[in-house]
């Protein structure tokens, strides 16, 4: 299990939980959802925020929230 | 019948939008609140159709001031505006996303049509959608394709209009379907999840795609733009390339608006009767819309921009990379574009913070917004600069006078980080701020959208910084006209009667005459009034009325000085009024324009909230006095302190 906010770029992962919190329903709205498949394509200067590829569109998150989803890595 | 069109952002709404409408829109305000209202009309055969464009949203349930409104229009069946029809956009070529927004409003029972726009993307990412089974999925809903950036899709969507059922027979998606209070997190979680997991079995079975493929183009392109050196060089770039636009090309249609007014007054004077109607139209009415009309290049030109900027992608980058700068100083990787926008005019400024979901944000990005110098100050920079600091060069290219320019300008940059770093501190939220913000694919920018919101941007600029410049106009040149009792006629009569006035030739007398009068008004007095208060910072009266004049926009400033020293405005280079300023002597025998008087006036115009229109902006945007107050408060005593520094230590 890892934290989304320390993944690599490149790294094609799976959506194992997202933490309950105030942007919680934010997330799923934008479809981060257990069992979808994301990627992180790059990164902010400074690695804060980053840009994650979910769904066919990029979507940038600050660090802060991608602490709240945890992943595991896919074939 | 009203027609109300919902959708997720970046799925060309306003393109399906502008596609039905032409340019028969119109924008207003949503009634209660200040988000703007896009409303067009559609007549086909005797039917008229008003058309409502509501903001992106991802789901009714709000993240911001707004996407409440599509929350408040959707639960209230009573209003007015709840419409009869909800023409529903979506991107085709990300079903699954747009369909939880979709399928909450089809729960509500609106007689709806659904749009798959952006059609030809489907076949490009080699997706099939099954609209057969989409269709049965949804019944009672009309499904047509369009792909309204190249105009395709128009004929389809007003025959669906014309077909509408307004009886239709519907199911519900979800049965247990509740529109959860807004407030209540756990019932929308719950909501949005079992939402979710019928959408992901629908999409199982309407749609296959056939090949993932990333859009190779637009990552291309992030790598350099995102890049740490060269991502800041380009947008660094791009900042330069508008502001050129802004300052020097854009000075070219405003000295005509300037000169056009100037003129018409002129004539319009000598045309009317002579006596206070005249008086009012020509020094009150006129040039007061002239110095609103003067704006409206560079507005336009800045929106231009920006607006290019957004259609293209880019701008989502910007907020991207400079988020992580913004934030130690409580402000928001989407306070770049107030801030952009604050270096022509704050109004447009203000009103561009919307976007910026946290309120904590937002209200710091409103409060600093100001401090960036605007164009208005430019005038009064300029002629000060001319005024007393000396044409030097330093190592034969750095211009001292350029320098004091630019130092200007990083000094209110300054401001902005110190005085919102301050702020991050003071204001209490408990909501945290988030970037939760797609960053869409590069695409060749629409210039009817860019076009249609270029007019938006001006109508809003005109309308609100408008009545407001052109209300403070019209009581400035009352108090200039008036003063109490008779004494103007008295002081009038009396200079009349002195020996030096009969020598003067007579454009000389009236002149004079004008510049007394100006002296006997009730600015006049207020100018002497709060001598005492400014001398300190090395003002006299002069300068005293024409802090209190400039109040209504800050560039006249300069045109009141040219009343008060009864020098004729000689157009742009202002040297015959640089010349009299220059010989002007204080009651004590000193200069009055020093170097250390000018400094601190340049400065106190850098922090000082002189711009009635823009407390009004934020008045209107807070939905309180409480903001604007704090405001015209802290910036006024900034800059009264620094200008008390600057004078005191240059002395």
């Amino acid at each position: 299990m890892i934290e989304l906010s320390s993944l690599k770029i490149g790294t094609k992962t799976e959506i194992i939980s997202i933490e309950h919190s105030s942007i919680y329903s934010k997330l799923v709205e934008m479809g981060f959802l257990v069992g979808s498949t994301l990627e992180v394509v790059f990164k902010a200067p400074f690695g804060d925020p980053i840009a994650i590829e979910l769904n066919g569109i990029v979507i940038s998150l600050r660090k802060d929230e991608a602490a709240f989803i945890k992943v595991r890595e896919t074939k | 019948m009203k027609i109300a069109l919902f959708g997720n952002p970046n799925t060309g709404k306003s393109s399906v939008f502008n596609l039905l409408t032409g340019l028969r829109q119109q924008v207003g305000n949503f009634a209660g609140s200040t988000v703007d209202k896009r409303e067009g009309f559609l007549t086909i055969g005797k039917e008229r159709y008003t058309i409502t464009d509501f903001p992106g949203a991802y789901s009714v349930y709000p993240r911001s001031k707004d996407e409440k409104i599509v929350y408040d229009v959707l639960t209230n069946k009573n209003q007015e505006i709840y419409p009869d029809v909800a023409v529903f956009v979506i991107d085709a070529a990300n079903l699954e996303r747009n369909l939880l927004f979709f399928t909450q409003v089809y729960d509500l029972n609106i007689p709806l049509i659904l749009v798959l726009n952006m059609w030809d993307l489907t076949a490009k990412r080699k997706i099939e959608i099954d609209i057969e089974k989409l269709q049965e999925a949804f019944p009672g809903v009309q499904i047509v394709t369009s792909n309204a950036r190249l105009g395709f899709g128009k004929t389809r969507i007003i025959q669906a209009i014309q077909n509408i059922n307004l009886e239709a027979q519907r199911s519900f998606f979800i049965k247990e379907y509740l529109i959860a209070e807004i407030n209540d997190q756990e019932k929308q979680i719950t909501e949005t999840t079992l939402r979710y997991q019928k959408i992901k079995k629908l999409i199982f079975e309407v749609e296959k795609i056939n090949e993932t493929k990333t859009d190779v183009f637009s990552r291309k392109i992030d790598k350099i733009v995102v890049h740490p050196i060269w991502g800041y060089a380009i947008f660094i770039v791009v900042l330069l390339i508008i502001f050129q636009f802004i300052f020097s090309f854009a000075s070219i249609p405003m000295e005509l608006i300037d000169g056009i007014f100037t003129n018409f007054a002129a004539h319009t004077s000598q045309i009317l009767p002579t006596g206070v109607f005249n008086n009012l139209i020509c020094h009150g009415i006129i040039p007061g819309i002239g110095g609103v009309v003067v704006f409206i290049p560079q507005i336009a030109l800045l929106f231009f921009f920006i607006a290019i900027l957004e259609e293209t992608g880019y701008l989502a980058r910007v907020v991207f990379i400079m988020d992580r700068l913004m934030r130690p100083f409580g402000l928001n990787g989407k306070s770049v574009v107030p801030l952009m926008s604050s270096v022509a005019c704050a109004i447009p400024a203000v009103m561009a913070t919307r976007t910026i979901s946290n309120w904590k944000e937002r209200m710091i990005t409103i409060f600093v917004a100001p401090f960036m110098s605007c164009s208005a100050r430019i005038p009064v920079y300029t002629l000060l600069i001319s005024l007393v600091i000396p044409k030097i060069y330093y190592f034969g290219f750095i211009n001292l006078q350029g320098f004091v320019l630019f130092s200007l300008y990083s000094l209110g940059l300054v401001a902005v980080l110190l005085v919102s770093f301050i702020m991050k501190f003071i204001i209490r939220s408990e909501e945290k701020g988030f970037l939760l913000l797609e960053l869409p694919s590069y695409k060749n920018p629409r210039w009817t959208n860019i076009g249609i919101s270029i007019i938006e941007k001006i109508k809003l600029f005109i309308f609100d910084a408008g009545k407001v410049i052109l209300a403070i106009s019209i009581i400035l040149w009352a108090l200039a006209s008036y003063g109490p009792g008779n004494s103007i006629e008295e002081t009038l009569v009396k200079t009349k009667e002195l020996k030096s006035f009969s020598d003067l030739n007579e454009v000389e007398k009236e002149r004079e005459l004008a510049s007394v009068k100006l002296e006997a008004s009730y600015i006049g007095r207020m100018g002497k009034f709060i001598e005492p208060v400014i001398s300190p910072l090395g003002y006299d009266w002069k300068i005293g009325i024409s802090l209190i004049t400039s109040f209504a926009a800050r560039e006249v400033f300069v045109g009141s000085l040219a009343t008060i020293y009864a020098v004729q405005d000689d157009g742009a280079t202002k040297t015959r009024l640089i010349d009299r300023l220059k010989r002007d002597r204080n009651s004590k025998g000193e200069k009055t324009y020093t170097i250390a008087s000018g400094v601190s006036l340049m400065i106190f115009y850098v922090f000082a909230m002189q711009c009635m229109s823009t407390l009004a902006v934020v008045k209107r945007e807070t939905n309180s006095w409480k903001w604007p107050l704090i405001q015209l408060l802290v910036m006024g005593i900034i800059a009264y302190l620094s200008a008390y520094l600057a004078f005191q230590l240059l002395h």
